[in-house]
């Protein structure tokens, strides 16, 4: 043990009331810190984690084609280079086999799938609703969503696999219309009919999702919308998400047709969990920003209690910086034992929060707080709460190794 | 004054633990400002006891905190065991006060946190000539021959004034100083406490050539120096 962390510790253990509101202060900061950036992580990776479930990583949307205009050379009429200048996006996917057959070249790719889209009205013998139909093939959708995981109805998906002019409804459309399974709906598109079977009703949890989707068979879809080729997207699920971006560029460059990464599709949502991450931080910092001053304060006293001491240190071959250690020591031994309790802390509120019952049903469905407790959390509460503390700790730490020995003992010290 | 038998400017410079010349030092600021030593000289020789005499205000505890190199002076020099250091940095400042000198306060200033063996262990912490073992076997024999070989595990706050002014006088001897610096050692204390620390300090300084520069008010005491230098208005008269 270095001579100056034990001075430091002694001289922090005889102000034990002061220590003890400096070191609970850091507990709260370090704790309540982890315990909000816990709490944000969950709920933005269960958000993230649904949409990737029901939307895929990337979706290959429009073909991509350069706009080039002609440019004279030196004057002369004829001789022409021809420059690109702008890309023009033409809607949807035109030779989707094509696409789809390249797409699953690539190791990332687990798994991919055309959707045919269009708005429509869907009428149940209760009530009529705005919705969307998606047309999928199924083998193929299963690769890149969990609707399979999503039916709610214990029929699952066997029927709309089997017959055609089945249909799965979304759970909230269902509610709406007061529909349930092995019951008729009547889907009108530009003045044209058809009559589906309720085949399943699956819930997403994503309340946008469930109030507007119905997932009918590709073929049916392009009878209905009449769209014998192509499709509005090709859904795709990677075996890493986190490389969806890096894909997405790639697959840009190769196919000429604009593909979305899923951080982009949910960039505004994901700004808003950014936004209350930072906001949640922001507000529990206070804390810490007590614990700096309350350590600052206990510093402050121990220095102007400790002025002989520092004066008789010094007289003993103790330099200006053994003095500033000694009391940055003692903000460390604080810092140390708060980020350790204040961990713990954390953990264990985080664990008792989600076991709080907190239904949400809005934009998405969940019977609990959801927690997602990661190491980044505590780095950052920990991080935290050193800079502060240690910027507080370092003005009475200078102050202190400032002191002249000889104005103590003469009874000058300032 | 009686017994004054001033140090022979002759002698030769390695008996000398310590020098000054011409040393002046002013206190205060503006029309508070005060010279309180106006070209002091004075030199200690290894195995002496000096005594610094005077009436209060005359200078002489500024000039030990000078000669201990505490403070810093306006003007003149210091030697310590032939080392200048008047016009040396802090920390060369400090690494002398380590390693030469040893200072005893009327105060005592023991860290009352800690066992009057931690006390005497903590100079030789800093230093770190030492093993953990050594220092602690050097502390023990020090506060033994101080007379507190039964108390080495109390705390400052356990220890009687004379008590703590006798580890005081351990601690400062702890890293085998040249120079020992004294500021009023047994002010503070009664008669029978003040013999004894006096007659501790002169015993261990004789038996370890230190050379010995106390400030006091005592006339018993400073009868019973080697040296004695009256002081006056900032001078040695």
């Amino acid at each position: 043990m270095s001579p100056n962390f034990r001075i430091a510790f002694r001289f922090l253990t005889a102000k034990k009331r002061a220590m003890l509101m400096s070191l609970s202060c850091t507990v709260l900061g370090v704790g309540l810190f982890i315990v909000t950036q816990a709490t944000t992580s969950g709920f933005e990776e269960f958000f993230v984690k649904t949409l990737l479930g029901t939307d895929g990583a990337m979706r290959i949307e429009d073909r991509i084609q350069d706009t080039l205009r002609s440019m004279e050379v030196a004057g002369s009429p004829d001789f022409q280079i021809r420059q690109r200048e702008g890309v023009k996006y033409i809607e949807g996917v035109e030779e989707p086999q094509m696409i789809m057959d390249t797409v699953r070249s690539f190791a990332n790719v687990r798994g991919v799938s055309a959707v045919l889209r269009g708005n429509v009205q869907v009428t149940s013998p209760f009530k009529t609703e705005d919705a969307q139909v998606f047309g999928i093939k199924l083998e193929d959708h299963r690769f890149v969503s969990e609707l399979e995981r999503k039916i709610t109805t214990p029929e699952g998906l066997g029927k709309f696999q089997e017959s055609a002019a089945t249909a799965l409804v979304g759970r909230v459309l269902a509610d709406r219309l007061q529909l349930a399974v092995n019951e008729s709906i009547v889907i009108n598109v530009r003045g044209e009919s058809r009559r589906f079977v309720v085949a399943a009703i699956y819930e997403t949890g994503v309340r946008d999702i469930d109030k507007t989707r119905i997932y009918i068979d590709l073929a049916d879809a392009r009878s209905l919308l009449r769209k014998p080729t192509g499709a509005t997207f090709i859904q795709i699920s990677l075996h890493d998400p986190n490389r969806a971006r890096q894909e997405a560029a790639h697959l840009e460059e190769v196919l000429r047709h604009s593909v979305r990464p899923w951080q982009e599709r949910e960039k505004e949502w994901l700004s808003v969990f950014r936004a209350l991450s930072v906001s949640s931080a922001i507000t529990v910092t206070v804390f810490t920003l007590i614990a700096s001053l309350a350590m600052f304060n206990t510093l402050a006293m121990i220095v102007l209690e400790k002025t002989k001491d520092i004066a008789i240190l010094r007289s003993m071959g103790y330099e200006r910086r053994d003095i500033t250690r000694i009391f940055l020591w003692q903000a460390a031994i604080v810092l140390a034992i708060g980020a350790i309790v204040g961990g713990i802390f954390g953990a264990v509120v985080s664990w008792g929060v989600s076991l709080v019952p907190l239904p949400i049903n809005t934009l998405f469905k969940t019977e609990h707080f959801i927690v997602a407790l990661s190491p980044w959390h505590f780095v950052q509460a920990i991080t935290t709460a050193v800079v502060m503390v240690m910027i507080a700790s370092l003005v009475p730490a200078r102050r202190a190794a400032r002191l002249e020995p000889g104005d103590i003992v003469r009874g000058t010290a300032q | 004054m009686s017994n004054v038998r001033p140090a022979s400017s002759a002698a030769p410079l390695g008996d000398f633990a310590l020098r000054c010349s011409g040393l002046q030092r002013y206190l205060g600021q503006g029309d508070g400002r005060v010279h309180v030593l106006k070209g002091v000289s004075f030199e200690a020789r290894r195995g002496q006891v000096y005594a610094i005499v005077g009436p209060s205000g005359c200078g002489k505890s500024t000039l030990l905190y000078l000669l201990g190199l505490l403070d810093q002076p306006d003007g003149g020099d210091i030697e310590i065991n032939g080392q200048r250091m008047s016009n040396s940095d802090d920390f060369a400042r400090t690494a002398a006060r380590g390693a030469h000198i040893g200072f005893v306060f009327q105060f005592h200033f023991l860290m009352l946190e800690f066992t009057a063996l931690e006390n005497v262990m903590m100079p030789m912490r800093k230093l770190g000539r030492l093993t953990a073992p050594e220092m602690e076997a050097r502390a023990r024999m020090l506060l033994e021959s101080v007379g507190l070989g039964a108390k080495t595990h109390r705390l400052g706050t356990q220890l009687s004034g004379g008590e703590q002014q006798r580890v005081a006088v351990a601690r400062a001897l702890a890293n085998q100083p040249s120079i020992i610096l004294a500021d009023e050692p047994t002010g503070n204390l009664d008669v029978k406490n003040s013999t004894l620390v006096f007659e501790l300090l002169t015993r261990l300084a004789k038996d370890n050539g230190q050379a010995v520069i106390l400030v006091t008010h005592n006339p018993e005491i400073a009868q019973r120096c080697d040296v004695t230098r009256p002081m006056r208005d900032g001078l040695f008269v």
